[in-house]
């Protein structure tokens, strides 16, 4: 799957992650390109923070092969994490500390000279628009800037890959799209993003290829277009009825579409021709409280291949 | 912002010597940074708290030893407990630098995950938290130290030493109060060791009254513990009353304890965290 002749950034054969007689990651493989934004998508429990912290060599895999930027995390742990940028799941700050301070102590922990962690510093802190509160404490500011924060202190190294683990889960869609603003633009300048997230919006704007995961499992893999074409339909036409349980209106709706799909609240109708379809479900006497007509997104996807809604 | 050196696809750069990071120092500056913003407050009450103590007990409760059994070990009651309290104050500072901070940046703001993802290893973790705890207990004694001689406590120039030796003391328990610590889920773990363990090692170490005091199946317990050896050797010193061997036996001791505290300290923040 690897075209071009570069080699991967990260490469991954039958990796695997037990605790106990939990298997967390159960073999899985995966390759990210120099320059790509990979994404691994699933629900909570699916693995993709397991697969992120042996990426970061924090965690030993327990079997398989792992490759991260040519070395091995087992014998070469120290190396590849100093030329990874890392923003955990949760916020590792120190919060007595001002944000400045964060970004200095942070950097020594690589060795970078106290001069040029401030000179750097400085310019992070533009990059994460948080320049005019360089000085103040990390504890009260809010959580968009926290995470931006988190993100500065990550590139403090310069990192080959930066390793996001559901980087906007929690913040308010206008800190969402600050940060993605601030995400894109490190992709631009050829940084290797790698992250983790469990909202699909996420993943269609930020990522070049990415794989579904669940119970440990790659499901599919592609970009977001082409998983959308491969597993899903066009158009998705969403009906809610006037029921208290929408399994029972399945039959009426039969033929309309390719597939359909029993949410509690709503049915999802999978077509090509959203209008179309809505014209011969009115037709055959079925009056939805409301209809809408939408184009297929990855959640459609994720929900096809796993019979489960990614966020419940 | 640079990005030059952040190039995509150079992952053919030979491997060099592993890298170490800033090591163990740039963990011991975290903890610096993290004090400049209350190091008043803990300066105020390290010079406070031997003052009282040393007034308390060493005047207060002292006069009534001193009139009632002629003194303690041979001299008068304050110049037999400023030794003891000065190495009980070592052990308090160091117990308390390595409780909560250590649960804290473990399960609470997390700072060791932020310092594990980079370079730095669980060794430059502890070490450089224990470094900074040294530094932390070395001023503690080093004020306590120069109270108790302001107050005549300190007979002989050998007493300068006291300092140095009450650190010691109080590292080697630091060291397993950071091993015991590392491996608690919550911090009522913490209380139990500092009424159970603290409280008591404080209170019965040959700190405040001999030893021989104890029932005779207690005693065998004050000997294991550091703090017994320290005490002896502070108070050996500030009396001016240096016996060569047993400070070298009793020192060896407690450096025994420090270095088996250190490796195991080591051991369980590796488990708890490398998962």
């Amino acid at each position: 799957m690897t075209a071009g002749a570069a080699a991967p950034m990260i490469r991954a054969r039958g990796l695997v992650k037990e605790f106990g007689s939990f298997t967390a990651v159960d073999g899985i493989d995966v390759d990210v390109m120099p320059g790509e934004a990979f994404g691994f998508l699933g629900p909570n429990g699916a693995g993709k923070s397991s697969t992120m912290r042996m990426i970061g060599c924090v965690s030993p895999p327990t079997a398989g092969e792992l490759t991260v930027l040519g070395m091995d995390p087992r014998t070469h742990g120290a190396a590849i994490r100093a030329r990874l940028g890392v923003v955990p799941q949760r916020d590792t700050l120190d919060e007595e500390l001002t944000v400045e301070e964060n970004i200095w102590v942070y950097g020594r922990y690589f060795g970078i000279p106290r001069a040029e962690v401030r000179r750097r510093a400085a310019e992070l802190l533009d990059f994460a628009q948080l320049a005019d509160r360089a000085g103040s404490v990390v504890e009260p500011l809010s959580g968009g800037m926290k995470r931006r924060l988190t993100i500065a202190r990550g590139l403090v190294n310069s990192p080959s890959i930066l390793l996001l683990d559901e980087p906007t889960t929690g913040l308010d869609p206008q800190a969402r799209h600050v940060l993605w603003d601030r995400l894109f633009r490190l992709k631009r300048e050829g940084v290797t993003l790698v992250l983790t997230t469990h909202y699909m919006d996420e993943a269609e704007q930020l990522c070049d290829r990415l794989v579904v995961m669940d119970h440990g499992r790659i499901v599919a893999e592609g970009s977001p277009r082409s998983l959308i074409a491969e597993h899903s339909t066009r158009e998705v036409l969403e009906l809610r009825l006037d029921t208290l349980d929408h399994a029972e209106h399945v039959g009426a709706v039969e033929g309309v579409a390719e597939r359909v799909e029993v949410l509690p609240d709503r049915l999802l109708l999978y077509v090509d021709d959203g209008e179309r379809a809505q014209s011969e479900v009115v037709r055959r006497g079925v009056e939805p409280v409301s209809a809408l007509v939408r184009r297929s997104t990855l959640e459609d996807v994720f929900l096809h291949l796993t019979g489960r809604t990614l966020v419940d | 912002m640079a990005v030059e050196d952040r190039v995509g696809a150079d992952v053919d750069v030979p491997v060099g010597p592993v890298a170490r990071g800033g090591g163990w120092p740039a963990v011991t500056a975290h903890w610096f940074v993290r004090y400049r913003r209350m190091w008043f407050g803990t300066a105020v009450s390290s010079f406070l708290a031997p003052l009282l103590y040393l007034v308390g007990m060493g005047w207060g409760l002292g006069r009534l030893v001193d009139d009632g059994a002629g003194g303690a070990g041979g001299v008068p009651y304050l110049l037999f407990v400023a030794p003891g309290v000065l190495a009980a104050t070592a052990l308090q500072v160091a117990a308390g630098e390595t409780t909560f901070s250590v649960m804290g940046s473990i399960k609470w703001d997390r700072t060791y995950h932020g310092m594990l993802s980079t370079p730095l290893a669980p060794v430059d973790v502890v070490v450089g938290h224990l470094v900074f705890v040294l530094v932390r207990v070395a001023l503690a004694s080093s004020v306590f130290l120069a109270v108790a001689a302001a107050l005549g406590t300190v007979r002989s120039w050998w007493g300068v030493l006291a300092a140095p030796v009450a650190v010691l003391g109080g590292m080697a328990f630091a060291a397993w109060c950071y091993a015991y610590t590392a491996r608690l889920e919550t911090d009522r773990g913490i209380t139990v060791l500092l009424r159970f363990v603290v409280m008591p090692l404080s209170l019965f170490s040959g700190t405040f009254f001999p030893v021989d005091q104890l029932p005779v199946w207690l005693q065998p317990v004050a000997w294991a513990t550091p703090l017994w050896h320290t005490v002896e050797v502070c108070r050996a010193l500030t009396l001016g009353v240096v016996e060569p061997w047993a400070v070298v036996g009793h020192l060896a001791f407690v450096t025994l304890w420090l270095v088996a505290g250190v490796v195991v300290a080591v051991r369980v923040l590796t488990r708890r965290m490398v998962v």
